[in-house]
């Protein structure tokens, strides 16, 4: 098993945790609906899945890509139609 | 295969700037596009890196297209206000996804390594976890679900036996992966667990638990990430996991309750007075708008604290025009935010950007604070617990120890509510008798468009 997958695993954590704190508060909820948009990465996965695990399983694979992409394309757009509401004066 | 990693390096490299980006509203919406950038290299590589025996094209062309109508329809859909339940169902596809690949996974013939069985274990868990959990969200937010706790007679002994039973049957599916019956079990008790977790919490900690749930989903990622080796999935996971914990701890504190008292403290079930006693008489001075009005032309500094009483009664834009009308006439005003304020975090902020506010009067709690000791009226409209001073001295008080906006500091407090009802705690509130405070009962948005009428005839 390989030891570098943690080390990507841990340092990312500590990229996020800094990076995320200075969000401000005016910026949570996009930031949320955002991060729901990037957790829908696991769209990869479900491509890859779509032929591993025979005949229920590529059903399983058809499943989560839409579930992922639902994540990608919703949370990417609305994240975009909130922030195009954040004006100056 | 190699190089397949080096463009999910470089999708997590946009993601880090993309969430970067978001530190100001100036440049968060090119964040955002800078997120999307690299969550499309990461499918497009995806896609050219595996053989037609590899993966299935139909399947993912088919996926994808109804993947993006449904989310088209939602992005463009929803309402501000209901952003809650829309994070809440996403957090829950997302999840579903996690937790089906590696269902998938498990499903592959051929040896398994018990790293990745495990794995395996804990991404059906987490996924399938967040999936109900997420819908019994949805359905407390939306109404469907009553926002009471739900709570029967051992509920945390039956939680815990539920732990206890995941323990020994991920276990037992890690050592012998051949019996399906274990491995359905998984996914039985990990449903179940999400459901019975989620109905004990009351609709007001809602914002805690997107918080949370939004956290699992990351890390429902990331688990998945380690069944397929895959650097992408790690990195993303790990992002939206920590995102979701700073959330749900910024959330907690704005309420002063643990994580802990959260999940299973049940707050909320019993809304019975205290009976003690204590409840004092308050004498509380009633104007009107008019009288509210001549307060207001006298004042130099305005600040607005806004509750969600006043995203329900939809007058974010007539407050906007009470501002305007205010700035107008030479007068300084400004927004106060709690952390609390909205049914997510930084959800109020959003409302009142859709009312076109701009975000630089938009003030969180710290930065707010000192400014209302020379502040001459602070107007709080559908707020109440997040004002209340009891939450400074009063230490039999259930919201002691809260942090709350000090508008009591102002030389006026003008304060708009539909009747004399407490808040969610279901407290009455001792700000409505002090010498400085003023009621001008009504609905806010009714109630505004009155005062903006009898402020321009000043």
């Amino acid at each position: 098993m390989d030891i570098n997958i943690f080390t990507v695993f841990i340092l990312a954590i500590f990229v996020g945790n800094e990076i995320i704190s200075k969000v401000p508060p005016t910026l949570h909820t996009p930031l949320m609906s955002g991060s729901n948009a990037i957790s829908g990465i696991a769209v990869v996965g479900a491509i890859i899945a779509t032929k591993v695990g025979g005949g229920i399983g590529s059903w399983m694979g058809l499943i989560a890509v839409i579930f992922a992409t639902v994540n990608v394309v919703g949370g990417f757009m609305v994240t975009d139609r909130m922030l195009k509401m954040f004006k100056r004066r | 295969m190699e190089f397949t990693n080096i463009f999910y390096v470089l999708a997590s490299v946009l993601f880090i700037l993309g969430i970067k980006k978001l530190s100001h509203p100036k440049t968060a919406r090119n964040g955002n596009m800078i997120s999307f950038i690299g969550m499309m290299i990461a499918i497009i590589a995806t896609l050219i890196a595996k053989h037609e025996y590899e993966i299935d094209f139909q399947t993912i062309a088919i996926g994808i297209i109804i993947g993006t109508i449904i989310g088209a329809v939602f992005a463009i859909k929803v309402e501000m206000t209901q952003m809650p339940q829309m994070v809440a169902i996403f957090n829950g596809f997302g999840g579903a996804a996690s937790a089906l690949v590696a269902a998938a996974e498990f499903l592959k013939t051929g040896e398994i390594t018990t790293f990745t069985l495990g794995t395996i274990v804990l991404s059906i868990f987490v996924g399938t976890l967040t999936f109900t959990g997420s819908f019994i969200a949805f359905g407390k937010l939306q109404g469907f679900i009553s926002g009471q706790p739900i709570v029967f007679p051992g509920q945390q002994i039956f939680n815990g036996l539920m732990a206890m039973m995941l323990i020994f049957v991920g276990v037992y599916v890690v050592q012998s992966p051949s019996d399906m019956n274990y491995f359905y079990a998984v996914i039985i008790i990990s449903a179940i667990m999400g459901i019975t977790l989620t109905i004990p919490i009351g609709g007001a900690d809602m914002p805690v638990v997107i918080s949370l749930l939004n956290s699992y989903s990351g890390v429902a990622a990331a688990a998945t990430g380690f069944v397929l080796m895959n650097n992408g999935l790690i990195i993303a996971g790990a992002l939206v996991g920590a995102s979701g914990l700073i959330l749900t701890n910024i959330m907690c504190k704005g309420m002063n309750r643990s994580l802990a008292n959260v999940i299973f403290g049940a707050v909320g079930l019993v809304q019975e007075s205290t009976g003690d006693g204590s409840k004092k008489q308050i004498t509380i001075k009633s104007y009107s708008t008019e009288e509210a009005a001549m307060i207001f032309d006298a004042a130099e500094k305005v600040i607005i604290v806004p509750g969600y009483g006043l995203a329900v009664a939809q007058a974010q834009h007539a407050i906007r025009e009470v501002a305007e009308i205010l700035e107008s006439k030479g007068k300084k005003v400004l927004y106060a935010i709690h952390p609390v304020a909205g049914r997510m975090p930084g959800h109020m902020n959003v409302l009142l950007a859709e009312a076109n506010i701009p975000y630089e009067q938009l003030k969180d709690l710290d930065e707010i604070n000192p400014e209302f000791e020379d502040c001459d009226v602070a107007l709080v409209l559908g707020a109440n617990d997040v004002v209340n001073p009891a939450a400074r001295h009063d230490t039999s008080s259930p919201i002691y120890g809260m942090p709350i906006l000090d508008v009591d500091k102002s030389r006026t407090v003008i304060i708009n509510k539909r009747t004399m009802n407490t808040g969610f705690a279901g407290i009455q509130n001792e700000l409505f008798g002090f010498d400085n405070s003023i009621m001008v009962f009504g609905d806010a948005k009714d109630m505004l468009q009155q005062l903006l009428k009898d402020l321009k005839e000043l």
